[in-house]
């Protein structure tokens, strides 16, 4: 008996790794290796005779200068516009993320009583509908002739160019983009708070503003670090909002950038070192939030 | 929940009846008719301009911003056409290969990952844990551009197009499937596998009969969503297509949109809109079929996301 348990357990515990095997060797090859490679293509040595970089493979043979070529630009350099409007267009839309996508969350998960259903069906249905759908279907209601136009002119406003070269136009598309990304996270820890927390609060004689802010807010902190986080990643190497609701260089995203050096031409070394330098910056709320799921993970368990 | 916070409500009316009035803004109880406002505002701006964009695939003409009545001609039979235009019809054909190859190849892997990661507990596992969550929160362009460079430099005998395309997706989706099945797997413990293994099953057996059944509704869950993922993907696809001969529908529709479009376009995209959603109402069902105690699936899947 006790040596057929033994057998039992060798078999169980070689099956296990064996069965996380394909998956592990898949994500190694094609998501740890891909990432190295960019870094041997941004610190490539050499350029071969179509003026594109080859990738250094033995990291002894890295060389930074052009990593550092695009620090510089980056800091004091041409792309230093680009990335401060990057900046200021993600922090505009989560600022707006938060004004519309707290209200609506909490409404959902705490308030929506018997209508709760319908409405987390259609707060989810935009995550469903493909981005560039949705984007779609604002151009088609902004252009010059379309509907926003038209009512604007019952009011007797003048019609506006939307689409051509407004930063408004990028940052409201980007904020209704990343919306429904924004709003589930928050719903969902909205949704996890005891009400019966909230119902002591009032008992205990605060009020509506005093339960939210001592009670409900310091409870969805978590949930709403998260749901920022995972607006702010996307949203900060997005690229393909700003060409399909403005295509002027002037609202260019780093994004844009990264996009032109690596597809079109051969300069793959800057698109590369942009590409670096935008996961740093990232690194840091990419970290925090993996940190913070694996803490949330583990007092799940 | 909201049962307690219903009752709670009707009990604390006649109660306040009985003292001096509150004012409106005090009365913890009161509708949240501002709350309430906003969420519905919210709902109507993201959905109308969608639904909008639908009602013009109908158009009787070839505006995208006056109504000329209604016509199906733009799926069908009209110059330009969803049916007739072959750069369209392809599109739509690359996206629905590519998401069937997709969930074919991920969904085993991501369910294999999952039992092989949760049940097995020691460090390595740990590693490979935490390596398989970073592609969830790495920027899909960092994702896009690093398997580009790497398809272009080191596997040039992946060609780019549709293997190359199929391989990024496949990457992206297989983290998906690993944390819908892994949520599963935790929720129903090891007591019914281990059951089995005492009553003599061999390893495989106990996987096959026991556990494999028992996460059904999550793995077909995750194959849908797996699915709707890879319809929808822009970033990873566009980075990846190589020639115009393997474009997929977000592709088109994203070269298309500022190039004198006409209804056909928005023909494509509510097509690329019925096949997610009929994906996601599968899922939906699915999880509707095993749903634990009072929870919706409409939760699971607010979860999932």
């Amino acid at each position: 008996m006790g040596e057929q348990e033994d057998r039992h357990d060798r078999a169980t515990r070689r099956l296990w790794p064996a069965l996380a095997l394909p998956g592990t060797f898949w994500l190694i090859a094609l998501f740890l290796v891909p990432i190295y490679a960019v870094m041997a293509v941004a610190f490539s040595a050499s350029i071969n005779i179509f003026g594109e970089p080859v990738p250094a493979w033995n990291p002894l043979d890295w060389r930074y200068a052009t990593f550092f070529d695009v620090v510089q630009a980056s800091v004091t350099g041409p792309y230093q516009e680009v990335w401060i409007r990057t900046g200021v267009y993600c922090v505009v839309a989560l600022v707006i993320c938060v004004v519309v996508g707290f209200p609506v969350a909490y409404y959902t998960a705490r308030l929506a009583g018997k209508r709760r259903g319908l409405i987390l069906a259609l707060i989810l249905a935009p995550w469903w509908i493909n981005y560039i759908t949705r984007m779609l279907a604002w151009i088609n209601l902004l252009q010059d002739d379309g509907y926003v136009n038209k009512t604007l002119g019952i009011f007797g406003i003048a019609p506006v160019d939307w689409l051509s070269g407004n930063s408004y136009t990028v940052v409201l598309a980007l904020a209704y983009g990343y919306l429904p990304f924004f709003i589930i996270p928050l719903f969902a820890s909205l949704d996890r708070i005891d009400q019966r927390l909230l119902e002591a609060s009032r008992d205990l004689g605060s009020g509506s503003v005093r339960t939210f802010l001592r009670v409900t807010l310091p409870l969805s902190k978590m949930g709403l670090i998260t749901a920022l986080v995972i607006t702010a990643l996307p949203m900060a190497g997005d690229y393909y909002t700003n060409t399909l609701v403005s295509g002027s260089p002037k609202t260019n995203m780093i994004g844009n950038q990264i996009e032109l050096f690596l597809l079109q031409g051969p300069l793959k070394h800057y698109g590369a070192s942009l590409v670096l330098l935008l996961s740093l910056v990232l690194m840091f709320f990419m970290a925090y939030y993996l940190i913070l799921t694996q803490r949330a993970g583990r007092d799940a368990q | 929940m909201t049962s307690t916070a219903v009752t709670t409500r009707a009990e604390a009316k006649p109660a306040q009846a009985g003292k001096k009035r509150v004012a409106p803004w005090r009365n913890p109880w009161r509708r949240p008719y501002v709350l309430s406002t906003i969420t519905w505002l919210y709902i109507l701006w993201t959905t109308v301009p969608v639904l909008i964009a639908v009602q013009f695939s109908f158009n009787d003409g070839r505006s995208r911003s006056t109504w000329q009545g209604f016509s199906t001609q733009w799926y069908c039979c009209v110059e330009g056409s969803v049916g007739e235009d072959p750069s369209l019809l392809l599109a739509l054909k690359n996206s629905l290969f590519l998401g069937g190859a997709t969930v074919l190849v991920a969904t085993p892997l991501g369910v294999a990952l999952a039992m092989g990661l949760t049940r097995w507990r020691s460090r390595t596992s740990k590693v490979a844990n935490g390596i398989a969550m970073v592609p969830l929160v790495t920027p899909e362009i960092v994702l896009g551009s690093a398997l580009y460079v790497v398809m272009v430099n080191l596997y040039q005998f992946v060609p780019l197009g549709r293997p190359a395309m199929l391989l990024g997706h496949v990457t992206f989706s297989v983290s998906y499937v690993l944390v819908i099945v892994r949520s599963r797997l935790l929720s129903i413990g090891g007591d019914y596998e281990e059951a089995a293994r005492d009553l003599g099953a061999s390893p495989i057996q106990a996987i096959r009969t026991i556990l494999v059944p028992l996460l059904m509704p999550s793995i077909f869950a995750s194959a849908m969503i797996v699915f709707a993922t890879s319809l929808d993907d822009f970033v990873v696809s566009q980075f990846l297509f190589g020639d115009a001969s393997n474009i997929t529908v977000p592709i088109k529709l994203y070269n298309a949109v500022r190039a004198a479009p006409t209804p056909a376009l928005n023909a494509l995209a509510t097509l690329l809109l019925a096949g997610s959603f009929l994906a996601l109402i599968l899922a939906y069902v699915g999880l509707r079929a095993h749903r634990r105690g009072s929870r919706s699936p409409l939760d699971d899947l607010a979860d999932y996301g």
